[in-house]
């Protein structure tokens, strides 16, 4: 008998898991909450079955995400017995960086960027796992599953170490790091449909429920709390509305929708004809902002 | 061990998986290929279609209409100069299969780029322009992708709108690819006349092409068996990790490379040949009854074994082979070429271990399949030579056993992947075994009674042969007489020896065992 798509990608990405560990001095695991990390998280509880995750979760907090998220975060933790590291550029917050304002091209830069390399930087990790898919993104689609950056965290498309088979080269220099992709593979209905099989927990603000949004350049963005300064003329509504994607939420678009169960959403999906990066307006930049970024250390 | 799992553990979801590789340059309409496999199977989203429609105003090549190949080209300096640059990986899926795709660039200098991609692949498209025909870089695409063990290639005869949609063209591209498939040992061939650009037998049989009666792309991939066999070879499992969270528990985990184990089955380790019998197989899902080729798990032994990564677990019964010395396929991979006194590290399986190459003295054409003599290899060169290792590690022949048989090469200094490897033979050198591997083989010997009556009559035959040689070149009656008296000593002194030989005789193993035999 073979093994199932699910079933092959899940012994893929716990292989990778587990190379990284035998391999690495000083892992760490980028933790956003999303569904990704949600999925993520779970194979490595898989791979170090029955001990404990042999590395810390780190999440870069840019002091704007949900509530929803970070009350979701410590449970986790919390329930799954993970050592959790949380790390805000204060020198950031200082300068009193918002994702308002000056923009969110700056806002992420520092917020985002900036605080991964700090965190990174200063405990010394040496390989990050990260949740990034292959489909979400044309850049990432030729991104190696084990990516390296130099020094600055800099990521160089042109000078790719080639992966044959499942042979990862995982050798560096002092000061260089791996960011490594367990669920390069992996799609969005390839998530939602281990998530469902797994029945692994997931942020409640992946489900539809009545939400007090406002409508801006095209995007409905949930006022979470009473930070998000209203412009002139501009009233909460409440919609029934859940989210593809999970950001900064004066950044990441709801859309509108009825399905309050998995089942629902993976209904939902099939029908629907838009990707899921559209609801986060850091990629609209341009074509290639993505890569961009990418480049100057962003995951 | 109350509730055994039936394994695979069980997904709802039972959609199998393809891998496939691309092979074509960007003028056989390769990207406009996949494009249009992606918008067919409906995987495009609406707004990715949207930038489509804006981007192929930008930099699309097909006037006002959708360029396809735009939504597989990535990265923004490969827009620019209109090619694709490294290995690309794509994600559709239909009511039946999930796909993954891995899109490599046709250009010469590429060749690691598309040896990589077809490394992973259950099976090759590879793309002829129907206007061209055969070209040598089909032939070099071809070779590669018949180098590291694709079985199944389809041969995608791209642009028959631009011919017409003629039945002889197609049939002598058909005629002149089998024979190459042949000369390569490709086993499954299927060739389709296909027109990318206007969606031609990619989702839907075209209506122009009356006279194939054969599968469309798409239907094609869907349904194509590529799993069969898989498990049917003996159970390997290089160790990955250790997994010791406590001193209560100590597995071994990793992927399994083939075969198919269950507890209660008798292992040996491989190198040292330490044995043991499987007590459980862990997953977080609960104990598996079984776990077999593909699947990631964690083994644990009914006694105390320090095994450690690198090692691989196999049956008792069927151990691999280690080798300290290899004969090996290479493609090298690096600008700097190969440098016979240098230690590069080679990677295989779970071992990472010195290494040092012969330089051969000739390399494969990979358009023509001759060799050419050579003194030094550079960059996409491919060749056959020996590499050395300093010590014993489990190796076996890659056409065996892909996890085994497959390995790296990197560079100390730079870190570079300099090569990829693929093991030909192992070369078991008993002269140079160390005792202990020695002792080793000899644990290794099967219980076969008829195999040592053969070997036994064999080489009782082939001394009264020889005897009986000498009696020939005179044959008088003392001679006679020699030969009689010889005869009955040689008898003696035979069955002397073979008393010494455990050939075919039940090892240790199988004496200390009242499981289930053999």
């Amino acid at each position: 008998m073979s093994l199932s798509h699910l079933e092959r990608l899940e012994a893929e990405s716990i292989h990778i898991l587990r190379e990284v560990i035998a391999e690495c001095e000083k892992p760490v695991m980028l933790y956003s909450i999303g569904k990704d990390s949600a999925v993520m998280l779970h194979l490595a509880q898989k791979a170090f079955f029955p001990g404990k995750l042999p590395f810390p979760l780190l999440h870069i907090d840019t002091t704007w995400k949900f509530r929803e998220m970070i009350a979701f975060r410590d449970e986790t933790a919390k329930r799954i017995g993970a050592e959790l590291l949380v790390h805000t550029n204060q020198e950031g917050l200082a300068r009193g960086m918002t994702p308002f304002g000056e923009g969110s091209r700056i806002y992420t830069d520092v917020m985002k960027t900036e605080a991964l390399k700090q965190a990174l930087d200063h405990h010394r990790f040496d390989a990050a796992f990260g949740g990034a898919r292959r489909d979400e993104e044309k850049s990432r689609a030729k991104e190696r599953i084990f990516s390296f950056r130099n020094a600055e965290h800099r990521w160089d498309p042109k000078n790719q170490r080639p992966e044959p088979w499942k042979l990862y080269n995982t050798r560096k220099k002092p000061g260089e790091s791996i960011r490594v992709f367990p669920l390069s593979n992996w799609t969005e209905m390839d998530v939602w449909t281990y998530i469902l099989e797994q029945n692994i927990p997931v942020v409640p603000l992946y489900f539809a429920k009545p939400r007090p949004v406002v409508k801006r350049s095209g995007a409905l963005i949930m006022v979470d709390d009473e930070r998000l300064p209203l412009e002139p003329g501009e009233v909460p509504e409440m919609k029934s509305v859940r989210f593809r994607t999970l950001g900064c939420y004066p950044l990441t678009g709801a859309v509108e929708s009825a399905a309050q169960t998995l089942n629902d959403v993976i209904t939902e999906m099939q029908e629907s004809r838009s990707s899921e990066r559209q609801g986060r307006l850091i990629d609209h930049d341009g074509a290639a902002s993505m890569e961009k970024k990418k480049q100057e250390g962003y995951f | 061990m109350t509730s055994l799992n039936a394994a695979p553990s069980t997904f709802a979801d039972k959609k199998s998986l393809l891998r496939f590789i691309t092979c074509g340059s960007v003028d056989d309409g390769k990207s406009s290929l996949i494009g249009r496999v992606l918008f067919e199977s409906g995987t495009v989203p609406d707004d990715q279609l949207a930038t489509l429609e804006s981007d192929s105003k930008k930099f699309g090549t097909q006037g006002s209409a959708l360029d396809y190949a735009l939504l597989v080209d990535g990265l923004s300096a490969e827009r620019e100069q209109g090619i694709t640059i490294d290995v690309a990986y794509r994600y559709f899926a239909t009511s039946k299969r999930s796909f993954i795709v891995a899109d490599t660039p046709g250009h010469e200098q590429y060749t690691r780029n598309m040896a990589t991609g077809a490394s992973n692949a259950d099976l090759a498209i590879i793309l002829v322009d129907a206007r061209k025909g055969l070209l040598p870089q089909t032939r070099r695409h071809s070779f590669i992708v018949s180098m590291v063990g694709v079985k199944h290639v389809v041969v995608a005869v791209n642009k028959m709108d631009l011919v017409d949609y003629s039945a002889s063209v197609f049939e002598k591209i058909e005629r002149d690819y089998h024979a190459i498939a042949q000369t390569l040992d490709i086993p499954n061939v299927t060739v389709i006349p296909v027109s990318a650009v206007a969606g031609e037998n990619i989702a839907t049989v075209s209506t122009k092409t009356p006279w194939y009666q054969g599968p469309t792309l798409i239907d094609y991939l869907e349904t194509v068996d590529v799993q069969a066999a898989l498990s049917l070879s003996s159970f390997a499992m290089p160790v990955q990790w250790v997994n010791r969270p406590d001193s209560s528990f100590r597995g071994y985990s990793g992927q399994i490379a083939s075969g198919r184990i269950k507890p209660g089955d008798e292992i040996k380790v491989v190198p040292g040949g330490r044995e043991a019998i499987i007590d459980r197989i862990v997953t977080f899902d609960g104990d598996l009854a079984y776990a077999e080729v593909g699947q990631s798990v964690t083994l644990t032994l009914d006694c105390e074994l320090d095994i450690s990564r690198g090692e691989v677990i196999t049956l008792a019964s069927q151990p691999v082979d280690s080798a300290k010395n290899i004969s090996a396929q290479l493609l090298w991979m690096s600008a700097e070429p190969l440098d016979a006194t240098k230690s590069y590290i080679a990677k295989l399986a779970t071992t990472s271990i010195s290494a040092f190459v012969k330089i051969p003295t000739s390399v494969l054409d990979v358009e023509t399949f001759a060799e050419k003599s050579v003194s030094s290899v550079g960059i996409n060169s491919i060749f056959k030579t020996s590499v050395s290792f300093d010590r014993y590690i489990p190796v076996a022949p890659y056409q065996d056993n892909r996890d085994l048989g497959s390995f790296i090469l990197i560079d100390r200094l730079s870190n570079e992947v300099v090569a990829l490897g693929l093991v030909i033979t192992p070369l078991v050198n008993r002269e140079n075994s160390t005792r202990s591997l020695v002792k080793v083989k000899r644990f290794s010997y099967q219980h076969d009674p008829f195999r040592r009556s053969l070997l036994k009559t064999i080489s009782f035959a082939a001394g009264t042969l020889l005897l009986a040689a000498f009696i020939m070149l005179d044959s008088t009656v003392l001679n006679i007489a020699f030969f009689v008296v010889f005869e009955i000593v040689f008898f003696y002194v035979h069955e002397r020896l073979w008393a010494r030989s455990k050939i075919g005789l039940p090892g240790e193993v199988e004496f200390l065992s009242s499981g289930e035999g053999i």
